[in-house]
Formats: C-alpha cells, structure tokens, sequence
C-alpha cells in the first residue's frame, strides 16, 4: 500500500544565472555536501582564505550513511561575490551539491552555545532569570557560576551574551550555524538524475 | 600514457626500478623537477594528451610546484606522482618530508595522498579522468614508498560514474536560443576567443571556423587562444589585450554583443574593468562555471565544451530564420578597416649593413622562413616582451602549435615545455623563443635536450634586459632601471657548444637571415643568440588601470597617447 507522504521535492541544481551588478552586500548560509575524505575542510577553508572571501560561521560533520558530510558556512559579499563563492565550492572534486539557503527559500539556522558565568548575589540571580526568559537551559552549577545550555538562531544567541556580559560572562564556546530548508524540500546529490 | 618526465630520489626509487623492468613508458630524465611539468605542459599542449611526471618526496615535489600552478592557470591537463616518506612516518619531520598534498591543494585542480595500496589503482584512474575532463588542470598523486614498494591489485577503470565530480559539458538549449537572438541583432559585433577553444581538441577549433565564416563577424583571440582561428583570415583582428592589436581591442571596446567562447575576461584582456567594452551585451561560454561572472557580469551564461557549444551556436543560426543586419554590419566592417590601416604593428628595420636587429623582424623573419620551409613547427615561448613580440608577429594557422606560460608568466617555461613537444613530434620544428633573462632560469634542461637528441632551437632575442621589466620602469618608473640589466650573461654559443649543442650568433641585420637558415637546417639542439635592439619597446599597449581606448602605440605613430593613472600603477 502507498503511504500518506509524498516524496521530498529537490532543492533545484544551482545553474549560473545572469548577473545584475549589485555593489551592496548579503549575508548568505550555503550549506555544501561533501565527500567525508581527509583534507576536504582544509580545502573549504582554503578556498576562502585564498580568494579572500569571508567565514562568519562554519560548521561540519558527517550526515548520512555513504560517507559524506554537511558543511554549513555563512559568509556575507555581494551578490556576484556569493555566486562566486559557490561556482568555487562547486567546482571542487569532492562537493556533490552547493546550496544557497538563504536564496532558495525559506530556511532554519541553529546553533548551540556552552556560556559560563561567574559572579555573586545580584548578579548572579540576574543572569537565572535571564537565562530563564532565553529559555537557556543550567547544566552545570557551582556557588559562584553557572554554565548555560542555548540553542537559537544566531541573533539571539549575541542578544544572551550581550545581556550576560555585564553578569559576569567568563568564557563561551559556540558550535557554529547548522541549517536546513524549511518544509520537505531537501538537499541531495541530483547529478545522477540528470545525466543519462 | 607512453612518456613520463621525472627525477629519481629515494622515496621514489621503487617506481623507477619498475620502469627498469618495462618499455612501454618511456622516462625523460629532466634537469629539474620544475622542467619535468613544464614538459608534460608542453607534452599535453602539442598532443591534447595528459602529460605525467614523477618526482621524489619533499625537494622534489616543492620543485614541480611553480610548474603545477601554471598548468592550473593555463588549465593544461598533468598527473603529477610525488613521492612521500613511508605513511608511518608522515607527520614527524621525516627526511624529505614535506606536507606535499598541503602545499599544492592550492596548485592543484585536485590531489590525493593514497594510503593503502588497494586505493592505488582507483586513485590512479581517477587522477587521469580528473585532469583531462571539464576544464583540464593538474593532478598530483602523493604516494608513500610503503604503498608503492609492495606490490598493489590493478582494478579496470569505474565504469560508473564519479561520485561528486560531473562537468557539464553540453550546453542548455535555451541559452543557444539565446544566444543566436543576441547574435543576430547585433549590428557591432565581436567574437573572442580563448584557450578554452584550444582545450576542446581540434574539433572545436573547426567548429569556431566554421561559425565565424558562417556569420561574417570579426574575431579575436587571447594570448592562450591563438592558433584556434587561422591568423592570416580577413576576418581575424589579431591578439587582443595589454599588447593586443589596436583593431582588436577597439572593437572589443565599440561592440554592442560580444561572444566570448572559451576565454576568461581577465585582467591582462580587460583592462580597467568598468570601462571593459562598456556599450556591450555578453555571451560567455566556459566550461567552468565559476568563470562566468566573476570579472564582467555576462547576460547570456552557457557553460558547455567549447565544441559542443560552438556546434550548437552553428546548428541553431543556420537554423534560425532572422537575417542579420548586414548593412550595420558592412559599417562595422568599414570602421573596423579604417583600425586595421593604422598597421598598429608597424616597425622600422634599418637594413644597412651592420644596422641592429629589431626583435619583431627577427620574429617576421623567423616565421616567414619556418612558413617557406613548410615544416610542421611548433613554437614556445618564455615570458616577456619577446613573448608578445611573438604572439603579435608569428602568425599561427593551427591550434595546439603555441605553447606559452600566460596565466601565471613563468619565465624558464619554454625551454622545457618545447623539449616536452619535441618528444611528443619528434620529426617536427620545434623552437622556443626566448629571453636573454629568461632562458637562464632552466638553462640546466639543455642537458635533457643532449641525453635524448632533441633538436630543439633556442631562438634569443636577446637584448640584454628583462626587457618587459625596462619597459615598465621606462614607462612607470621614470626610467630608473633598478636591476633589470642582464649583466654577466654567458656567451650563449659557448653554452651551447657545452651542452653539445650549436651555438650561433648573429649581431647585425645581414646576418640574421644567415643564423635562421643555419638554425633551421641543422638537425640538433641549436642556441641562436640574436642581438636585437636593447631600447625597443613592446607596443600596442594598455597600461595597467587603463581603459581599451586609451592605448598607447609605438613611436611610429603620431598620435600615441599615453595616460597611466595612479590608480593604475598599483596594478601590476
Ligand atoms: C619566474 C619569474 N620571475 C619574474 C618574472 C617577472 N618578469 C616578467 S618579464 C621579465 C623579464 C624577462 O626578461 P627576458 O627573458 O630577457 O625577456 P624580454 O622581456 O627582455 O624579452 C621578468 C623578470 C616572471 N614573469 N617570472
Ligand atoms: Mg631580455
């Protein structure tokens, strides 16, 4: 019998389009499936380091069960810039499939953050009933410090720390943007699909 | 694969006793590592071939990087083998170590450090496949001595396809269709053309021939691009760019649709990139995506090989019923002649006797004595003025008989990259057109020419400076000519005679007619040391910052113009 779902849509292959001239920037999230061999992420980041391009974030770890790996950057440029950009991961050996997130519909970023706190009495109840209101989570307490579990978007997280800060903010460690499309749109390797 | 150029050491020593054993693959042994890829570049240039070298560990392979990176900006297909300490030593500073996969990721289209022998074989097909297909670039190979001392399972190439790299390489219809409708309505327009043309195999060469006939319209190449449409046809303006011909960059400036096929709007065809043919409306076909729109925004993007796309473009204007606008066309024509009459290339030989040899007649000598000889020739370059001299005055008909270093200008490519074509023809002409500077910088390779009988000539235009170097500190730098002179040059024709090779000398004009015959005719390695005029400048040319129109000429013409902005004193 059929079940109930229907099959994921693709994201569409990204082609080169036509280039207005756009002097102001964007922030992009591309999110890029690899092949999870030695030396793909020093490729990654030395394309960006080499061709001057920004990382704001990056983040990557293997997804699936055929050996590859997701790799999430956001970088900002303008718009012949990110194009650019994702020719460039494109044109690697090991990328299967380059996906503007940010230009391909509606998408979720997410990353997590470890904060550390330290301080006394007034401060100290502050930054509880802050974290409470962040829906930041205690996992580690100590008479004079708290460690906070938060996981939201980008701009929430540096709303936290901005509000921590005078709290007694000691040290953060942070996991980077993980993304995804919104809805049953996934990315996938479509190349075979489209050679015969 | 039928031959390797490359230079023993100890981790490699274990792929140099298999090539002991065997006589498939022939071994040129090379003076330098950086000799053996510049051969392999000129070996896969003149056959369409992959070129392959071998190299020990460390030394050995940061030697090949300066050749792996010109392969990777000329887009020339090389497998590159490196040796590498034994893997249980990778990682400690070991002798001749070196990080080689980190040092040439950035020189390389792709590389691989193999780690166990039953990868060996797939890597080794994968290599092949990956430097030859979409836009051809080099392929390095690291391999332990551990993984290459035992003995490793031979699998049959994939026959499936690879897991993440497919380049596309036929063309989207739609852009075709666009295309053609730019094309047709275009009353100014221009095709150029570049390496991407030569790349495609003589094929696609044809195929742009056959196009450009079947339109009327002017066309122009690159300097890696010259050979693909025949330089003595009306209909092709010359070289384009900072020392291209007046003809050509000025169309490319007054066009209103521009066909780029195959070439990358770079910085040395553009100049000032806002004033790059400003009025103009662009279709650009590249096999690699992420040269489309990186310099100029482009309207119609076709990423294809360069012969599919161009027998795409054939089969859809024949097709296509719209009549060009051939009196708009006649006019662009007129316009285009009144360019071409300035005769931008023009020069004065003096031909009293003992009067000092212009380099652009040696090199018009050169190639109407080659032309009259009838001999399959293949001409290479090294890096300088008497480069585009040569690119301006030796008028090539067929594509892969030009080799010259253009995206990364690596003087001391030629000598080598022609001993790689004169393996790869034996029984052609093969003469490397050089620089007093430049030759130096892999002299040692006269050697390789003497252990394998190559007859290849050294063509010098010598005139005792890095020329191209004077001429920016004339032009930029207030004539302050810090270290540019050639001094203490050996005399050539006793190096020749060193390197068991036949070293000949002309000073005057009489006697250059004489070294040419002489060097033409011989059948061994010849230096021909030609004292050409130290003084002379390469013109046409558009000065770093400046716009197309803004060229300056030689001091033949009147009107010559000149301008070089501050901005553009930067550029390099
Ligand atoms: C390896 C390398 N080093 C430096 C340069 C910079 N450079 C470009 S042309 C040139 C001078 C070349 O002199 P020569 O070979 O005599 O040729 P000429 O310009 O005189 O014809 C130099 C130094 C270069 N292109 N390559
Ligand atoms: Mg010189």
């Amino acid at each position: 019998m059929r079940g109930q779902t229907t099959p994921p849509q693709f994201l569409p292959l990204q082609t080169v389009s036509p280039m207005p001239i756009d002097p102001t920037q964007r922030r992009a999230t591309i999110s890029v499936l690899v092949e999870n061999e030695a030396g793909i992420l020093a490729r990654v980041v030395g394309l960006f380091s080499g061709r001057g391009y920004n990382i704001d974030s990056l983040t990557v770890a293997p997804v699936d069960q055929r050996g590859r790996s997701r790799i999430n950057v956001v970088t900002s440029g303008t718009e012949m810039v990110i194009e650019q950009i994702k020719a460039q991961l494109d044109r690697l050996v090991p990328v299967h499939r380059v996906a503007d997130l940010t230009m391909e519909g509606p998408h979720i970023a997410r990353e997590m953050a470890l904060i550390k706190v330290v301080g006394t009495g007034e401060h100290r109840v502050e930054a509880l009933r802050i974290a409470n209101a962040f829906r930041a989570r205690v996992i580690d307490a100590t008479a004079e410090s708290f460690v906070f579990e938060m996981t939201g978007g980008t701009e929430k997280l540096d709303a936290f720390l901005d509000l921590m800060r005078p709290l007694g903010l000691a040290e953060v460690s942070r996991t980077g943007v993980a993304a995804i499309a919104r809805g049953k749109r996934v990315i996938d390797d479509l190349h075979g699909a489209h050679d015969a | 694969m039928e031959v390797i150029f490359g230079y023993p050491g100890g981790a490699v020593l274990p792929i140099y006793d298999a090539l002991f054993h065997q006589n498939a693959i022939r071994h040129v042994l090379v003076r330098q590592e950086g000799g053996a890829v510049h051969a392999a570049e000129g070996y896969a240039r003149s056959t369409g071939k992959v070129g392959v070298v071998l190299v020990t560990s460390g030394p050995g392979a940061t030697n090949a990087v300066t050749g792996l990176v010109d392969a990777l900006m000329d887009s020339i297909p090389i497998v590159c083998l490196t040796g590498q300490v034994p893997t249980h030593l990778i990682g400690n500073d070991a002798f001749q170590e070196a990080d080689t996969t980190g040092i040439t990721r950035p020189a390389t289209k792709h590389n691989y450090l193999v780690k166990r022998s039953e990868d060996l074989a797939r890597v080794v097909h994968e290599a092949f496949y990956v430097a030859r297909s979409g836009r051809p670039g080099p392929v390095v190979i690291d391999l332990p001595k551990d993984i290459v001392i035992n003995p490793a399972p031979w699998t049959p190439p994939p026959e499936t396809q690879h897991r993440s790299y497919r380049p596309q390489t036929d063309p989207d219809p739609e852009q075709i269709r666009q295309a053609i409708a730019l094309l047709k309505g275009a009353k100014r327009p221009m095709i150029y053309t570049g390496g991407g043309v030569i790349n495609a195999g003589e094929a696609a060469s044809d195929a742009l021939v056959r196009f450009v006939r079947a339109t009327g319209f002017p066309c122009t190449s690159t300097l890696m691009g010259l050979g693909a449409y025949p330089a003595n046809d009306p209909q092709f303006l010359g070289m384009l760019g900072m020392h291209g011909t007046y003809e050509a960059n000025l169309a490319m400036h007054g066009c209103d649709v521009m066909l780029n096929v195959g070439a990358r709007f770079d910085d040395r065809v553009t100049g000032r990139l806002n004033a790059f043919s400003p009025n103009s409306r662009k279709i650009h076909v590249d096999i690699d995506p992420s040269s489309i729109n990186k310099n100029v925004p482009v309207e119609v993007p076709i990423v294809g090989d360069a012969g599919r796309v161009l027998e795409a473009l054939l089969a859809a204007w024949q097709q296509d019923g719209t009549r060009v606008d051939t009196q708009a066309l006649a006019e662009w024509w007129r316009e285009i002649d009144e360019w071409r009459a300035k005769d931008c290339l023009r020069f004065t030989q003096e031909t009293a006797r003992g009067s000092i040899i212009k380099p652009q007649y040696a090199i018009q000598r050169l190639y109407e004595m080659t032309r009259a000889l009838g001999r399959e020739t293949f001409i290479t370059t090294e890096v300088g003025q008497h480069q585009m001299w040569a690119a301006q005055h030796f008028r090539f008909d067929r594509p892969n008989h030009w080799m010259t270093s253009g995206g990364l200008g690596t003087m001391g490519y030629g000598l080598p990259a022609a001993m790689g074509v004169q393996m790869a023809h034996p029984d052609a002409l093969v003469i490397d057109i050089a620089g007093e500077a430049s030759i130096l910088m892999n002299i040692q390779e006269m050697g390789t020419l003497a252990q394998y009988r190559l007859p290849v000539k050294v063509f010098i235009l010598n005139n005792q400076y890095m020329g191209m170097v004077r001429q920016w500190q004339e032009l930029l730098h207030g004539g302050r000519y810090s270290e540019s002179y050639s001094a203490a040059l050996p005399d050539f024709v006793k190096l020749a005679d060193s390197f068991h090779a036949v070293g000949l000398r002309a000073t005057g004009v009489d006697e250059l007619d004489g070294v040419i015959a002489e060097m033409l005719a011989s059948d061994r390695a010849v230096i021909a040391d030609i004292a050409v005029d130290p003084k002379e400048n390469c013109f046409p040319m558009i000065p770093s910052g400046a716009a197309h129109n803004q060229m300056i000429l030689g001091p033949e013409h009147e009107d010559r113009a000149a301008g070089i902005t501050d901005e553009g004193l930067v550029l390099v």
